[in-house]
């Protein structure tokens, strides 16, 4: 790239955040709009586990579109938005319909209502092109998308939607979560449920159809879906999630539109999911809660905290065989520990180098020695594990054979308020002997 | 003679699809099925793009590979991410699809094989296009009807072959584990199948709209049988009607052709649908009166 072309990237950069096109005003106006109306309303679907059925939606449009535009004889916005809604609406309507009155399955009910909906407004389109209509070229943009297209009578239309949405959830807060997060029992408190549904079903048609030109048909259920899915690693805390979600989705949609901006040709839509199922994949990676990374990195930390424990366990036993446990100080081999106990090579010698890291063993004569700390260590999980042995022997009527088990399992988990009440409850000081 | 190779070449597609669709639809991944054919699009654009020409094996099969890797991911983060499968399958293929588009955008500006609309529904009208001559003078028919020919016997030889393991996977799975099947070798193989059907019907119905052939077959298939058989049957016969009557309404309106047949396929469930409801109200509403 030459320093001109670079030069004149920074440009248009700065033209596209400084609002030197006012074009560009409509358009980041716009797609805050949409962007945050679909985050919003799309949470709740999300939650309520139909995300499809922003799918069946989105595709239905399509028609809705075409016979607003045929109704119409031009590109007159408040006919395509209005037909728009009238066959989105009508489409949640069949797929309710199919499922309630036939033994066809949801998502199969979804997937023949988005293809016949689609297929019919292909069918309309063409018909359309083939026609004598002269301002149908627009058209194709409600396909694939095309921010830059947004005009000033939309920008009032997005925002009305927005304010509608924003202004329900507000209003039916308590109502929605409710019956999001489970309807019989916002039935059985008196809730109008079915009115409820209606209204987060008329909002997500509203929502939809708001974003169909900048996202397109076929990928606005991206924007009903994957915020709010992105969102649930971040928080737990509904009101949370959807700011979070509100964030996630306005910042694609501006990259996206700004991608559009620059490269005239390409469509506005796939660029947005893009940035949207980036964030996702971060999010599910990274997320410090329930990220894959983070459970990973916590199932290891475990795996190693067992290992280490069962380690300082077997030198304890080594030191009993001994008839030595007042001391602990013998130094003990890698062979003998896996006499007593049967680990994998590899495992027990990371395990021990681990623990003289963590100055709980020094290595002497070619064996180990445990140092102050990791005798108290070692005395600590023993004892753990022979008070709940005691504990089940005596408090529950579990056979001594199978009392080891159980003992072997609780001891990396046993909280020092719980080895408190066992110790209370049987009276016992020091270690206990495994006379059983 | 144009008329009937593209009958028949879509009726070709409407029954592979239409077969693998019924066993979708009975194991409740109807919209796996729509994941699938709307991914496979970054796939074939890549091969397309590495080779220029859409027929070529190796490259169906490349393309073939990105369904069956959506498939994968699906699964993947339904069961390992903890989100839930509608989920899922949503953000999966609004990713891949987007992956695909950008790729259109970017690389076949101008191209005329491969673009927006060829996506949304297919070059059915242009198959005659690519015809597959011997000696210059004798006419075999298009390219498309004979990839869709052997895709055909490839799928009709593994259902046939594995009738019984495609069946049980279908009706129980967990009854299938329990007699030691191995069930995700089984999940896969009928998700390779569906990948290569939506990849081979790409030049013909588009990506979108093929799942229309997926789906709505077996669905009105499934209104009126519950025996795996007449279901299949039933599938490939109301696919195949669709293909001919939705080809005369494209005609005769002067619309696209693959839109009026899924459409016609639509309307086609629905009609059985409301007749059943009626017949059902008209049998049912008398008896209380006695």
């Amino acid at each position: 790239m030459t320093s001109h072309q670079s030069l004149k990237k920074v440009q248009t950069f700065i033209d596209f955040i400084t609002f030197k096109d006012p074009n560009v005003i409509y358009v980041v106006i716009g797609m805050v709009c949409i962007t945050a109306s679909s985050a919003l309303i799309g949470t709740f679907a999300y939650l309520r586990k139909r995300a499809l059925i922003g799918d069946a939606i989105a595709h239905s449009l399509l028609p809705g579109i075409c016979l607003g535009f045929i109704a119409a004889g031009e590109k007159n916005m408040f006919y395509l938005f209005f037909g728009a809604f009238l066959t989105g609406w009508f489409s949640t309507f069949l797929v309710d319909f199919i499922v309630n009155k036939s033994k066809v399955k949801q998502d199969a009910a979804i997937g023949i209502v988005l293809s016949t909906f689609f297929a019919f407004g292909i069918v309309l389109l063409t018909y359309i092109q083939n026609g004598n209509y002269s301002d149908q070229g627009g058209l194709n943009q409600f396909l694939f998308g095309q921010a830059a297209a947004i005009n000033r009578d939309e920008l009032i239309l997005f925002e009305v939607i927005l304010a509608i949405i924003a202004f329900s959830i507000f209003i039916f807060y308590r109502a929605f979560i409710l019956v999001s997060f489970n309807a019989d029992y916002a039935k059985s408190i008196g809730l109008p449920v079915k009115f409820i549904e209606f209204l987060i079903t008329s909002l997500t048609v509203l929502s939809v159809a708001a974003g169909i030109q900048a996202l397109g048909v076929v990928l606005m259920s991206a924007l009903i879906v994957t915020p709010a899915a992105a969102a649930r690693f971040w928080s737990h805390n509904l009101p949370r999630i959807l700011l979070i979600a509100v964030a996630i989705s306005v910042f694609s949609g501006l990259v996206g539109a700004y991608v559009s901006y620059v490269n005239v040709a390409t469509p506005t839509g796939p660029w947005v999911v893009l940035v949207l199922s980036f964030i996702t994949l971060i999010s599910f990676l990274g997320s410090a809660q329930n990220g894959i990374l983070a459970s990973y990195l916590k199932s290891r930390a475990n795996k190693r905290k067992i290992l280490h424990e069962n380690i300082l366990k077997t030198i304890y036993h080594y030191h009993e065989n001994q008839q030595h446990i007042d001391q602990l100080d013998l130094t003990v081999t890698a062979s003998q520990l896996l006499e007593i106990r049967l680990v994998d090579t590899d495992q027990l010698q990371k395990g021990l180098e681990r623990l003289i890291q963590m100055d709980l063993l020094t290595p002497l004569n070619s064996g180990y020695q445990l140092t102050t700390k990791g005798r108290v260590e070692s005395r600590r999980i023993v004892r753990l594990h022979r008070l709940w042995e005691q504990y089940l022997l005596k408090r529950t009527s579990i056979d001594a054979l199978h009392v080891h088990s159980g003992a072997e399992a609780i001891e990396h988990i046993l909280s020092p308020e719980l080895e408190q009440e066992l110790e209370r409850e049987l009276g016992i000081k020091g270690i206990p002997k495994e006379d059983f | 003679m144009n008329e009937f190779w593209i009958i028949f070449t879509a009726s070709i597609v409407a029954i592979n699809a239409a077969l693998l669709g019924a066993f979708l639809l009975l194991r409740k991944m109807a919209m796996v099925g729509d994941a699938i054919s709307h991914a496979v699009l970054p796939g074939i654009v890549v091969a397309y793009y590495l080779s220029g020409d859409k027929t070529s094996v190796l490259l169906l099969l490349g393309a073939t590979l990105t369904g069956v890797i959506a498939a994968i991911i699906i699964d993947f983060l339904s069961r390992k991410v903890r989100i839930h499968g509608d989920a899922s399958i949503g953000i999966t293929y609004t990713l891949l699809f987007a992956l695909g588009m950008i790729m259109i955008s970017t690389w076949m500006k101008g191209n005329v094989d491969i673009d927006m609309e060829c996506v949304l529904y297919g070059d059915i009208a242009l198959i005659n296009l690519d015809k597959i001559m011997v000696d210059e003078t004798l006419y075999l028919g298009p390219r498309a009807f004979y990839v869709e020919i052997v895709a055909f016997f490839i799928i009709g030889s593994s259902l046939f072959f594995g009738y019984k393991g495609f069946k049980i996977l279908a009706f129980n799975e967990d009854y299938a584990k329990s007699l030691g099947i191995n069930t995700t070798y089984w999940h896969y193989a009928l998700m390779t199948l569906v990948s290569l059907t939506t990849v081979v019907a790409f030049e013909v119905v588009g990506a979108v709209l093929v799942v229309g052939f997926l789906i709505i077959p077996p669905a009105t298939a499934q209104l009126i049988t519950l025996k795996l058989k007449r279901m299949l049957f039933w599938s490939a016969a109301f696919g195949v009607l669709a293909v001919i009557i939705g080809y005369y309404v494209a005609i005769w309106l002067n619309v696209s052709i693959t839109g009026a047949m899924v459409s016609v396929s639509g309307c086609l469930f629905f009609i059985i649908l409301l007749v059943q409801r009626l017949i059902k109200k008209l049998t049912i509403l008398p008896s209380p009166k006695l």
